[in-house]
């Protein structure tokens, strides 16, 4: 890691509590070099996470970090936002925080718009219980929960925030770094809620149980299954089973929540002088 | 300036103590009998420049709320029993991180559904531990609309001085009904505010206590000082650990804010109990009939007292301590429950007095005759 970027992170917290070959890491130093990129400001980013695997990077993150319950991060990310709009708010999720006993907070978060960008730790499973199948989970695959194979249908979680109203779309992958710096960074610039799936491993028990190889393997894999978006676009949906569609799936300029209720204050503090 | 005489109902009142306290964000989720708290908060937040906002649910709400404090704004949510109970899980964060937050429950009959219009006082136990694990809490229960505005200003103070959830427990007796009320000078209200860093301190430990007395200076999210929380035991720093010793250490301290301040958080009222044989317990909308009782029966010449619990958690150990100086031989406790006040009054009584249950489950408040009809009971088998 370049030194300039060591400010950014609470050594002395170090070392991480992830296992070898996790790809939690990568998404974390994503964040970081996406936020160093911009030049933001460290003392306005706010970084708030739930609970998991996943949800523990802000520990290790030199910002006004908040580790708050299972599935709630947005909800608190939307009190912080709404009391303080100066302040740049992001949420780290794990894929079963975010769909699972968070899915209303997720879906109403993006209804309202409001400034938050959502980074999906997405590593199909509930890592840190050890295992058990996520909304995540593709149909098919084992988890201790699905010692039969899952029956579950997954969440395509792009799709799922942008008909909730997310302004900011976009899926990237722990093996596409350079990219996924650069969607971050899209998504921390963009005025409304934005939301960035990313596909992410989980060797101990995803990997394991699916044997599906060391660390590397699963990281080729994720190569040889993505694909960009507009390729995508001209497939039949046959064609697209099985394949990591990555890339930008939408970018919409709407009113944002927070300066709507600023209106509402206007409005609410005019009707009061006029009696 | 002339005074300010209104007819106010108790959710009204709970909104204006708010906003003299300084409230400035409310996060909620309808329901029947606090839904005007919202509807209220809703169409003044705005006018002082404060923010409403209408969650999911109840479980965002608690968050959201939690969100905007740690963000630097007093906040507050309010709900009853089914939304009470979902937000049990993020008042717990709150009582571990030590945000200050007010939560107002205005009970109605319980469990589930239950009777939505009606009073009840079912959540006693709720209120002190239905969230999991030790944790400290406040609870107060105001009497009258008048009370309701002074209590939900105090639930701001004590939140905010002990870093600390408060809850405000009401029941829709007293949130629905209508009084005239004088409400005080916004210079004569005294306003407690969270205990901020001292500029001296440069390297900023959330949770490492500066002043030896087991109460925090707090930095609010975005004043320049980035800290961490988290809902997992943490060492002075903020950061997970599970130490014994940093455990130990945390929980034993957030007992202590409390309990070594119980003569400034615990109040309670006594009325005729120098000379009582029987002193009436309660708190809340039941006080009313009880103190109408009370007033009845000493006109008969009857010696009854009423002890009236303002604060309910901590409980008043030194109230009932404090009538073994007297010749009260028997306590009975009145509350719209099935006795779960009693439990605990009987505990601290240690056997000195007979303690009897005057109780009502079904939707209805006890009356003054009621109460009557129980004490004449209690001194027949005395
Ligand atoms: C209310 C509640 N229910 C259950 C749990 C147990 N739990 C902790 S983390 C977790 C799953 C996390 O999975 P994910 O969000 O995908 O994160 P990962 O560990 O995979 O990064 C669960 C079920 C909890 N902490 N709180
Ligand atoms: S259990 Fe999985 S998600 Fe959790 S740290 Fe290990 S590899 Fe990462
Ligand atoms: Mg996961």
């Amino acid at each position: 890691m370049r030194k300039e970027l060591q400010k950014y992170f609470r050594n002395d917290k170090l070392p991480h509590i992830w296992c070898p070959g996790c790809g939690h890491g990568i998404i974390t130093g994503a964040v970081i070099r996406a936020i160093d990129n911009l030049n933001l400001e460290q003392s306005k980013i706010c970084i708030v996470s739930g609970i998991g695997c996943s949800s523990r990077a802000p520990g290790y993150m030199n910002f006004n970090t908040l580790h708050t319950t299972h599935g709630r991060a947005l909800a608190f990310a939307t009190g912080i936002k709404m009391a303080n709009h100066d302040l740049k708010v992001i949420v780290l999720t794990g894929d079963g925080d975010c769909s699972a006993i968070g899915g209303n907070h997720f879906i109403h978060a993006a209804r309202r718009n409001i400034d938050i960008t959502t980074i999906v730790f997405n590593n199909s499973i509930y890592g840190m219980t050890s295992g058990q199948y996520s909304p995540m989970t593709p149909k098919g695959a084992f988890a201790t929960t699905a010692p039969y194979g899952n029956i579950d249908r997954n969440f395509d979680l792009c799709k799922l925030g942008q008909s909730a109203g997310a302004t900011y779309v976009a899926r990237g992958t722990v093996y596409h770094v350079p990219q996924l710096i650069k969607l971050i960074e899209k998504a921390l610039k963009h005025k409304g809620f934005s939301l960035i799936d990313v596909v992410d491993i989980c060797p101990t028990y995803f990997g394991r149980r699916n044997k599906m190889g060391s660390p590397v393997i699963m990281m080729e894999k994720i190569r040889e299954m993505s694909i960009t978006a507009k390729t995508a676009a001209k497939l039949s949906p046959e064609e697209l089973s099985g394949k990591i569609v990555i890339g930008e799936f939408c970018e919409e300029k709407a009113p944002e929540y927070t300066k709507e209720y600023n209106k509402i204050i206007k409005k609410a503090q005019g009707g009061n002088q006029n009696g | 300036m002339s005074k300010k005489i209104m007819l106010l109902q108790g959710n009204e009142a709970c909104v204006e103590g708010a906003l003299a306290a300084g409230m400035r964000f409310y996060a909620g989720y309808p329901i029947t009998p606090s839904t005007e708290i919202a509807e209220i908060s809703a169409e003044k937040l705005p006018k002082v420049g404060g923010k409403f906002i209408q969650m999911e649910d109840e479980l965002a709400s608690m968050g959201a709320v939690i969100g905007a404090s740690l963000a630097g704004l007093k906040s507050m949510t309010a709900t009853s029993g089914p939304g009470f109970s979902l937000k049990q899980e993020n008042i717990g964060f709150a009582c571990l991180t030590e945000v200050p937050c007010v939560v107002v429950n205005v009970q109605r009959g319980g469990p589930s559904t239950g009777l939505p219009t009606l009073p009840a006082q079912g959540d006693v136990m709720q209120t002190r531990w239905g969230t999991h694990g030790d944790h400290p809490i406040i609870v107060i229960s105001p009497f009258s609309v008048r009370e309701v505005y002074d209590m939900t200003i105090r639930a701001f103070n004590l939140s905010e001085k002990y870093r600390v959830p408060c809850i405000l427990l009401m029941d829709e007796v007293v949130a629905h009904m209508r009084e005239r009320v004088e409400l005080p000078e916004k210079s004569s209200i005294d306003i407690i505010n969270r205990k901020k860093i001292k500029p001296t301190i440069l390297d900023y430990k959330p949770y490492m206590d500066y002043d030896g007395d087991c109460i925090l200076p707090m930095a609010n999210f975005g004043e320049g000082i980035p800290y961490h929380v988290t809902g997992l035991i943490h060492d002075i720093s903020g950061s997970p650990s599970s130490d014994q010793k940093v455990t130990k250490t945390l929980l034993n301290r957030l007992m202590s804010k409390i309990y070594n301040n119980v003569a400034d958080i615990i109040e309670y009222e006594k009325i005729y109990t120098e000379d009582a044989e029987t002193v009436i317990v309660t708190f809340g909308t039941t006080a009313r009939s009880v103190l109408r009782a009370v007033c009845l029966l000493r006109q008969e010449g009857l010696k009854i007292g009423l002890l009236r619990l303002k604060t309910i958690w901590p409980f008043a150990h030194m109230a009932i301590k404090e009538l073994t100086q007297t010749p009260v031989k028997n306590l009975i406790v009145a509350e719209m429950n099935y006795g779960q006040l009693m439990e605990t009054v009987k505990a601290s009584a240690e056997g000195a007095f007979s303690v009897y249950g005057l109780n009502k489950y079904n939707g209805e408040l006890i009356t003054p005759q009621e109460v009557i009809d129980k004490v004449k009971e209690v001194a027949e088998r005395a």
